[in-house]
């Protein structure tokens, strides 16, 4: 009984790191409407990023995640801008965006092995100050994964707040809506997918360096919980923003309780897992509405 | 030097028929498919642990490698075959690390990280040194012949011609009559099989498999030899087969004779060239260097 709460509470604060990931990938997916898997690499370089400024800089962690923003973010218009978009524009509407995806997979292993040149294999640490866990009742929570959770929240409620209150939010929401008509209205589709494309590096950094105070940071860590954020935007319905919020908490819990039977090796074969029961109950996902 | 030319020709041969696998998949069905290294990982370990642990004959080994890489790849077509595109790379992609994940995590029948060795080849008791690679490398490029020819059958039957319609635009096939799903899902089990046999063919010819050689980076250079080479018909896949093997060994060399680089900076910077060769390729020349011409419209039609 008591290891089943233990893994509801870890697997709400494991789905709020990784719902910050997964709305990066599921915006560009309704703004670009193409599976951007360098997500993946965004959030590596972002940790990197982050990493830079919080050991090199004597930057304190949580001030540092700025850092990963940026580094994220611009990562993400860079391989855009240089690898992504050009094919992107040869698709036919309604058309599969298959070229730009795989363009995406070969940026992920891009940004990796920029990494790898720079930083080698080894695993690094952040300067973290070290708490104790806190009891409550037989229960464990660490401060440290509390905390990430709280900066999960303060990000998504910020992205809410841009996506419903500015006029840059809502016509990203526009584009993604209909693309045609936001024309039509005189909105420069370009500029708004670029502002969607930082948005999600930042967003991909921030989680890559939350993921990075959880575990070790080393150059597979976007890669290793690759699988979990597509699960959790496929789980929310592709494109949908509360979906892949949901979504994460989902694959979150789905994850921490699974590894209550089967061996915590195959936490990400669970988001897979997820994925294939999805797709064959429900594809357009929990709250998503365009599969074809 | 020669013996290394002999062994290179069999990598080739090995990527090649990948290539061809995809090409069924992807050039003629228009699927994406991010999960060949999965598919790649099931055939090799079926042949592995059929050949090691049962001592089943090569022949018959390297038959159920590809029936079972078969079997997975029609599952997962048709799971996502009815959706857009972009779900069966998304599911192609789990696929495949969650293949690299079971390989990796179940020890008592994978050996774990530390792999299988001792993978049994054709001729690996009677022939030795440059005869045995000889040998295989004639074995492997028999293979990727037969397989070239079928394909090339298939291509031009009507078969070929319904996949390729359904590439174009599934709901005009679809209004034509044609059975879309079965279509795909065969097209997908098929090109899977090819895969599945080239990697028992790998597992054959290194004596040995281990999760490792099963990662993205697999999937990636499969993609980069049909796109380099052009998908969409025979001979695409065969060029590229053998160019990405010479690409690979080049930046091998190139990066060792690079001064005051570390082995870890070697090896990413050899990873980071076939991922910036597969972005310029597709940006460059999108129908590879032996596109897919367009079928003379039949007399009758004319």
């Amino acid at each position: 009984m008591i290891a089943i709460a233990q893994a509801i509470v870890n697997g709400v604060l494991a789905g709020a790191a990784l719902a910050v990931p997964a709305i990066a990938f599921t915006t560009i997916f309704a703004v670009l409407r193409f599976a951007n898997f360098a997500v993946a690499g965004f959030a590596t370089l972002g940790a990197y990023g982050g990493w830079l400024v919080n050991t090199r800089l004597g930057v304190p962690a949580v001030p540092a995640l700025l850092g990963a923003c940026v580094a994220g973010g611009a990562a993400a218009v860079i391989v855009d801008e240089a690898a992504l978009k050009g094919l992107r524009r040869r698709i036919r509407p309604g058309e599969a965006a298959l070229a730009p995806a795989i363009a995406s997979v070969a940026a992920t292993l891009l940004l990796e092995n920029v990494a790898r040149f720079l930083f080698g294999n080894d695993p690094q640490g952040y300067d973290l100050p070290v708490f104790r866990d806190w009891h409550i009742g037989a229960l464990a929570v660490g401060p440290q994964q509390l905390a990430d959770a709280a900066i999960a929240l303060v990000a998504m409620t910020a992205l809410f707040l841009f996506l419903g209150f500015t006029r840059a939010g809502r016509t990203m929401r526009a584009v993604a809506d209909n693309p045609g008509l936001a024309a039509l209205k005189g909105i420069d589709a370009a500029r708004v997918g670029r502002i969607a494309t930082f948005a999600a590096g930042a967003l991909a950094g921030l989680g890559g360096m939350l993921i990075g105070f959880d575990t070790s940071l080393d150059p597979l860590l976007g890669f290793r919980v690759m699988l979990s954020v597509f699960a959790a935007a496929v789980v929310g319905g592709l494109g949908s923003i509360p979906g892949a919020v949901a979504g994460a908490f989902v694959v979150g819990l789905g994850e921490e309780m699974a590894t209550l039977v089967v061996d915590p090796a195959y936490r990400t074969a669970v988001g897979f897992a997820a994925i294939l029961i999805v797709l064959s109950l429900r594809p357009a996902g929990l709250f998503g509405e365009r599969t074809a | 030097m020669l013996a290394y030319l002999v062994q290179m020709a069999s990598f080739a041969a090995i990527t090649a028929l990948m290539a061809l696998g995809l090409d069924l998949i992807w050039g003629l069905g228009g699927m994406a498919n991010l999960g060949l290294a999965g598919s790649a990982a099931v055939g090799a370990y079926a042949a592995a642990l059929l050949g090691v642990k049962l001592g089943v004959a090569w022949p018959l080994a390297w038959l159920a490698a590809a029936l079972l890489a078969a079997g997975s790849g029609a599952i997962l077509a048709g799971l996502t075959a009815r959706l857009r595109g972009d779900y069966l790379a998304i599911v192609t992609l789990g696929f495949a690390e969650v293949m690299q994940l079971a390989a990796s995590n179940e020890v008592w029948l994978t050996g774990g990280t530390g792999g299988i060795p001792g993978v049994p080849a054709p001729w690996r008791g009677s022939l030795h040194g440059l005869a045995f690679d000889a040998a295989f490398a004639a074995l492997a490029w028999g293979l990727v012949v037969v397989a070239a020819l079928l394909l090339a059958r298939l291509g031009a039957a009507p078969f070929g011609r319904v996949l390729r319609a359904i590439r174009e635009d599934d709901t005009v096939a679809a209004v034509a009559g044609k059975r879309v799903l079965r279509f795909k899902v065969r097209a997908f089990a098929a090109g899977s099989a090819l895969v599945g046999l080239a990697g028992a063919l790998g597992a054959a010819l290194e004596g040995f498999v281990a999760p490792d050689s099963f990662s993205a980076l697999l999937t990636l250079t499969v993609v980069l030899a049909l796109c380099a080479g052009g998908p969409g018909g025979v001979w695409g896949a065969l060029l590229g087969g053998v160019l990405v093997t010479a690409l690979t060994e080049a930046t091998r060399f190139a990066a060792d004779a690079l001064p005051a680089v570390s082995a870890v900076q070697a090896a990413a910077l050899r990873q980071g060239m076939i991922a910036l060769a597969l972005i310029l390729i597709l940006h460059l020349r999108p129908a590879g260097i032996l596109p897919e011409r367009p079928r003379a419209i039949p007399k009758e039609l004319r």
